[in-house]
């Protein structure tokens, strides 16, 4: 090593990699904003075509679904309507249940008994999809098939399911979304301070009344983040319900058998060709566009929610 | 008012309420043992060595997952090999590179969107740019690159998260004894948030055994090992349906035997998984402590 080497070489040297892992780091951040360009702009790209073929109104408002048929009909208004709804009432069933569990894990339960229902509710939101909707093959359609029997025996005009039907899918989902809701309202419960409570208490109201009159609205904006996320895992959840829901487009009653927007796609994607195959892809793109509003109503929540705690 | 201030009102209601709670919490709980142990009970006697080690063949008669279990090792690994120092380096910018401003609210933005966008959609996109545009077709790669976009935001998120936790007295330390930011970050900050990292890497990981809708059109459905040594990296390129996939197809024509077995073998390595993450953010949690 040269003697007369000065502390500018090394610093000179040093220099060049400095800035080769400054921009290597920065091209991997950009990585995520180029993936959400890209996709938005192949779903748009592929799904628009079919709306001027099709004509937009006899595609998103017709109910008759015959892709295959000598006069091919593609109205989607049903499997719209399916998604909605079966999103709806999975959540109705779900957040209810998710929020008591929550309440009993950060105020009711003692302490050992919170540290193995907890990871027991993270080990639910592990388990693949497949294996729920595996489950509900076995289990939940011959129950709801029972039940169906009993409902309809006699009846003329019932296009019997075996079980497979709404009613199946929308309890697969609220099953789906519980680890979801509980996570996040637990989270927001345990972040409502502890004087709230005292001094609910202080002023004479039971422990009940404290938790859903003081915790719960304290803890609103978590809760309501937790529900969102909840609305967009069960809007976008493909193959549990696809191994549930049975497999024919139909209004969205509990008995009848349905197709959601994500099953549509799995069920016809692999064969389907030509104007079908394009509507697909608008089906992709309207599934698309309604998770996106709620990615964003979900930042708004939690933007409001850090600005309330300032 | 006769109601005395000593006396303790009962409410009715409270105990409703109470009832409630105690049965959502039990239900929630007895799912979860329900799930598992009717998976356990079913396919347990379904695993043997012979169903992990062999390939479903007509001709020879047996019936084995060996194909989806090494097709699933394959996606695993090509995918965090990408995706590992992409995250890695998203969370690095911005934790330490980026003042705030408008585009680290543009990258903080496309990652949490990223994370908000269903599998099925990845599915979708992973089919019309890698394996059309890109002319991958159904491959392994196709669902790699597919799985990569979808673990991405969880990479990113355990990275920052650990990287936060950091203290700014070893960052301020290694400036004041004349280290770059570059050597900072590879000597000092890397290796403090590993565990965090690791975490990070072991949840994808988790999140890829478990997906099947956004690799039903991008990775295919073929079962079979690689033909020999020099198959092994053009295997990449062909067709291959994981553990899930599996599952699936097997359930839609009703050899349940079969899709119980591979849920036997999914929950165990879904529990695995789960007590890892465990004892990491445990381990982690205690050095922190100190």
């Amino acid at each position: 090593m040269k003697t007369n080497q000065s502390i500018m070489y090394s610093s000179r040297h040093h220099n060049t990699s400095e800035v080769t892992a400054k921009y290597i780091f920065l091209i991997s951040g950009i990585v995520a904003i180029f993936a959400v360009c890209s996709i938005t702009f192949y779903m748009f790209l592929k799904g628009a075509p079919a709306l001027p073929v099709v004509g937009p109104l006899d595609l998103l408002f017709g109910t008759v679904w015959q892709p295959t048929a000598q006069v091919p009909s593609y109205g989607i208004l049903y499997v719209i309507l399916t998604s909605m709804i079966g999103t709806g009432f999975a959540i109705l069933l779900g957040v209810p249940i998710g929020l008591l569990t929550a309440v009993f894990l950060t105020e009711i339960s003692a302490k050992h008994l919170t540290m193995i229902i907890q990871p027991a509710v993270e080990l639910l939101a592990a388990i693949p999809s497949v294996i729920y909707g595996l489950l509900g093959m076995m289990v939940l359609n011959p129950a709801i098939y029972k039940l169906e029997k009993l409902i309809f025996v006699g009846k003329a005009g019932h296009q019997f399911t075996g079980g497979a039907n709404l009613l199946s899918a929308i309890i697969v989902l609220a099953i789906m979304i519980l680890p979801t809701v509980i996570n996040m309202s637990v989270s927001a419960l345990k972040a409502v301070p502890q004087s709230y409570r005292n001094a609910s208490y202080a002023m004479g109201a039971t422990k009940i009344q404290t938790i859903f009159k003081v915790t719960i609205p304290a803890a609103k904006s978590g809760i309501m983040t937790g529900i969102v996320l909840g609305i967009g895992r069960a809007l976008g959840e493909a193959m549990a319900i696809n191994m549930v829901a049975g497999g024919s487009v139909n209004f969205p009653l509990p008995f009848n058998s349905v197709r959601f927007l994500t099953t549509q796609l799995v069920s016809e994607m692999s064969y389907a060709e030509g104007t079908h195959r394009q509507v697909l892809f608008t089906v992709g793109l309207v599934l698309f566009i309604f998770i996106m509003i709620i990615n964003l109503i979900l930042m708004a929540i939690s933007k409001r929610g850090e600005d309330d705690e300032r | 008012m006769k109601d005395s201030i000593c006396v303790k009102r009962k409410r009715v209601s409270d105990y409703v309420m109470y009832g409630l709670i105690y049965a959502c919490a039990a239900s929630s709980v007895l799912l979860l043992v329900g799930i598992i142990l009717y998976v356990l009970v079913k396919g347990a006697g379904q695993i043997n060595i012979s169903f992990l080690t062999n390939v479903t063949s007509v001709l020879r008669g047996t019936v084995g997952i060996a194909g989806n279990i090494v097709n699933t090792l394959y996606i695993i690994i090509i995918t965090m090999l990408i995706a590992t120092p992409i995250g890695i380096g998203a969370a690095v910018y911005l934790n330490e590179y980026a003042k705030p401003g408008k585009l680290v609210s543009l990258i903080e933005f496309a990652t949490e969107t990223l994370a908000g966008i269903p599998s099925i959609i990845f599915g979708l996109f992973g089919m019309m740019f890698f394996a059309q545009t890109l002319g991958l077709g159904y491959s392994l790669l196709t669902g790699s690159f597919t799985l990569t976009l979808m673990v991405l935001p969880l990479i990113t998120r355990n990275t920052q998260e650990a990287l936060k936790t950091v203290p700014d007295s070893y960052r301020s330390g290694a400036v004041g004894l004349g280290a770059g930011k570059w050597y900072t970050i590879r000597t000092i900050l890397l290796p403090s948030a590993m565990p965090g990292i690791i975490t990070g890497v072991i949840l994808a990981i988790g999140k890829i055994v478990g997906e099947s809708a956004a690799l039903l059109f991008t990775a295919g459905s073929a079962y079979t090992l690689p033909k020999g040594i020099s198959d092994i990296f053009t295997k990449t390129l062909s067709s291959g349906g994981t553990l899930t996939i599996q599952l699936y197809l097997s359930a839609q024509k009703g050899e349940f035997g079969i899709a119980f077995g591979i849920a036997v073998v999914l929950l165990v390595i879904v529990l695995l998984i789960n007590a890892a993450t465990k004892l990491l953010t445990k381990k982690f949690d205690v050095n922190r402590e100190k």
